[in-house]
């Protein structure tokens, strides 16, 4: 039972990995706190590739590793480029654990419960309809039923977040912003992803995907495995797909055809469909955080790294640096946006705004530069192995000079001048 | 191992609304549409174009909920909101 009836402490919307973790923080600090989530449990609602990252995990959920729900510990990192019908892979193998598969349905539903065990009072089945706004204060939520109210309200409600837009904190989202995912979970045999994947029964192989059916669009692939089923998917900026009239799912269809990862899928059977957006926009679209009364947290604040598949861990870190923010607020009873920007201040020390500055050139460069690096360059490279590896009778000099006089007739020597211009300036933003 | 799209969303819980949490504001707007995305980009083909009765139609009960088609549209016709709280898909994977 609520201390008051309809009044608590925080209200955080949303049980992703950013809510619960806010929510579980501010518990743990003996504060009152409501999460609402709208599915039916948490997690129903969510999808993603995808593997969670041990040391930020731990510092929400220090012994998830062995009471979660966890698929299997990651042993090896693949990088395939697909061209159209070869592909070429660097594969990073350890044998540690800094990563775990995980399904959403299952990972989110436990790590929701640990907060109601925590004293967190969760919510399900309940839609947050709107903010509650007095005296340019947020004071509390709306939802289908009934009005809820806080000292602090988190909007931990996902990358469409509604209520960041309705509050103004948010502009409207671009189709460059965001890419669109689709994803499948194939049900195989433990032991036939065991032979195929070279890991034993706990082990577990995360395959990054480059070019094949996305060469020459701003395009992701994965393939993550899990106990006795992979997922398979892939992301595609959003502008991609309108302008290529092409629909996600074919995409999808095309890569799960193409010859190098076809083998690893065959004989399996379609255990569930998903769909699901990714904030692409980077650091210059991380919207308001703040507002007198209110923080916003994970993909609500468009804070993913996308080229390393990064998004939880910002996620339960964002969750909890709000947290302790909120702390600080109820201690001192100030609710107002100038000691919540403190929330802002804490990302900014973290890794979080650090990483997202560190990429912010890297999607307009990619979005300048598709067609050169997202289609060319991972082409001749498999051309290139295709021709290290060809046995013909044709000496090798010849080989080897044939192929360095393609790249400069296959492209124009402006172009290949642009390329590395392109690649100076990102590197020298990633690095400087 | 191929499917179609109606054979993935057949994988799919819905808890299905009687009402459509996905309305068109202005279907004139829609006639007047080059693109017509929304027929392609959605990954559970929610919206087909009707040439006799020149309007969209909504399969909004096959709805990911992925917030796509709000974000596309050329026009930017669609209301788009989150259904009630007990209905809607439920992924048990995700
Ligand atoms: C295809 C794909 C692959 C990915 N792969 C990875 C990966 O491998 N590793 C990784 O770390 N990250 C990955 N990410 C990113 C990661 O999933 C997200 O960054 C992360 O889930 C963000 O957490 P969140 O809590 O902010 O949002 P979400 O997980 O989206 O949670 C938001 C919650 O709010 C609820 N909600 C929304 N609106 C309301 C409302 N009005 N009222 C009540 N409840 C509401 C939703 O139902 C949901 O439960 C991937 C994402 C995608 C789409
Ligand atoms: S994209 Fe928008 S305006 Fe165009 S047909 Fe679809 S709903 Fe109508
Ligand atoms: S929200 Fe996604 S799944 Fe639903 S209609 Fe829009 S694009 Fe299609």
């Amino acid at each position: 039972m609520l201390k008051q009836e309809n009044k608590t402490d925080v209200i955080v919307v949303g049980a992703g990995p950013a809510g619960i973790a806010c929510a579980i923080t501010l518990a743990r600090n003996g504060k009152e706190v409501v999460l609402i989530e709208r599915g039916l449990f948490a997690g129903s609602k969510n999808v993603f590739g995808g593997a969670i990252y041990t040391q930020p995990t731990k510092e929400i959920f220090p012994n998830f590793e062995q009471e979660a729900p966890v698929e299997r510990r990651t042993v090896q990192h693949n990088f395939a480029i697909l061209g159209e019908v070869d592909s070429t892979t660097i594969s990073y193998r350890k044998n540690d654990n800094s990563s775990y598969s995980v399904i959403r349905g299952k990972f989110d539903r436990w790590a929701a419960e640990e907060a109601r065990k925590a004293g967190v009072y969760l919510v399900e089945e309940t839609v947050v309809r709107e903010l509650i706004k007095e005296k340019n204060k947020i004071i509390g939520v709306k939802t289908e039923l009934e009005s809820f109210y806080s000292d602090i309200v988190i909007i931990a409600d996902g990358v469409n977040s509604l209520l960041a837009k309705q509050i103004g904190l948010r502009k409207n989202i671009e189709t460059k912003d965001v890419a669109l995912s689709v994803k499948e979970v194939i049900k195989l045999d433990k032991d036939i992803i065991n032979q195929r994947f070279n890991v034993k029964d706990t082990e577990g192989v995360i395959t990054e995907i480059f070019g094949g059916s996305m060469l020459g669009i701003l395009g992701l692939g994965f393939l993550y495995t899990n106990k006795d089923s992979v997922s398979i998917g892939l992301g595609i900026t959003l502008n991609e797909l309108v302008e290529s009239k092409i629909s996600p799912y074919e995409y999808l269809e095309k890569l799960k055809q193409h010859p190098s990862i076809a083998p690893l899928i065959e004989g399996g059977e379609l255990k569930e469909y998903s769909a699901h957006l990714i904030p692409e926009g980077g650091y210059k679209k991380i919207p308001k955080l703040t507002a007198n009364g209110v923080m916003v947290v994970g993909d609500a604040a468009m804070l993913v790294n996308n080229l390393h598949w990064e998004g939880t861990n910002l996620a339960m870190i964002s969750g909890k640096l709000a947290a302790e923010t909120a702390v600080e607020a109820l201690d001192n009873n100030d609710f107002s946006k100038k000691m919540l920007s403190n929330y802002e201040k804490r990302l900014k020390e973290s890794f979080i705004i650090k990483d997202m500055r560190t990429y912010k050139d890297l999607m307009d460069v990619m979005h300048s530069r598709k067609s050169a690096f997202l289609s060319y360059y991972f082409k001749k490279i498999n051309s290139f192995f295709e021709m290290f590896t060809s046995v013909n009778s044709v000496p090798k000099k010849t080989n080897f000079r044939n192929f360095i006089k393609s790249i400069f007739t296959d492209r124009s020597i402006v172009e290949l001048f642009k390329d590395c211009t392109a690649v100076i300036k990102l590197l020298w933003s990633i690095l400087a | 191992m191929s499917t179609n799209i109606d054979n993935k969303l057949y994988t799919l819980k819905y808890s299905t609304d009687t009402e459509s949490h996905l309305k068109i504001t202005d279907k004139e707007k829609c006639r007047l549409c080059t693109s017509k995305n929304c027929t392609y980009i959605c990954p559970a083909k929610v919206y087909e174009w009707n040439p006799d009765s020149q309007e969209i139609i909504i399969n909004f009960e096959n709805c990911l909920e992925c917030g796509a088609c709000r974000i596309a549209c050329e026009k930017k016709v669609i209301d788009w909101q989150y259904p009630k709280g007990t209905k809607g898909v439920t992924f048990k994977q995700g």
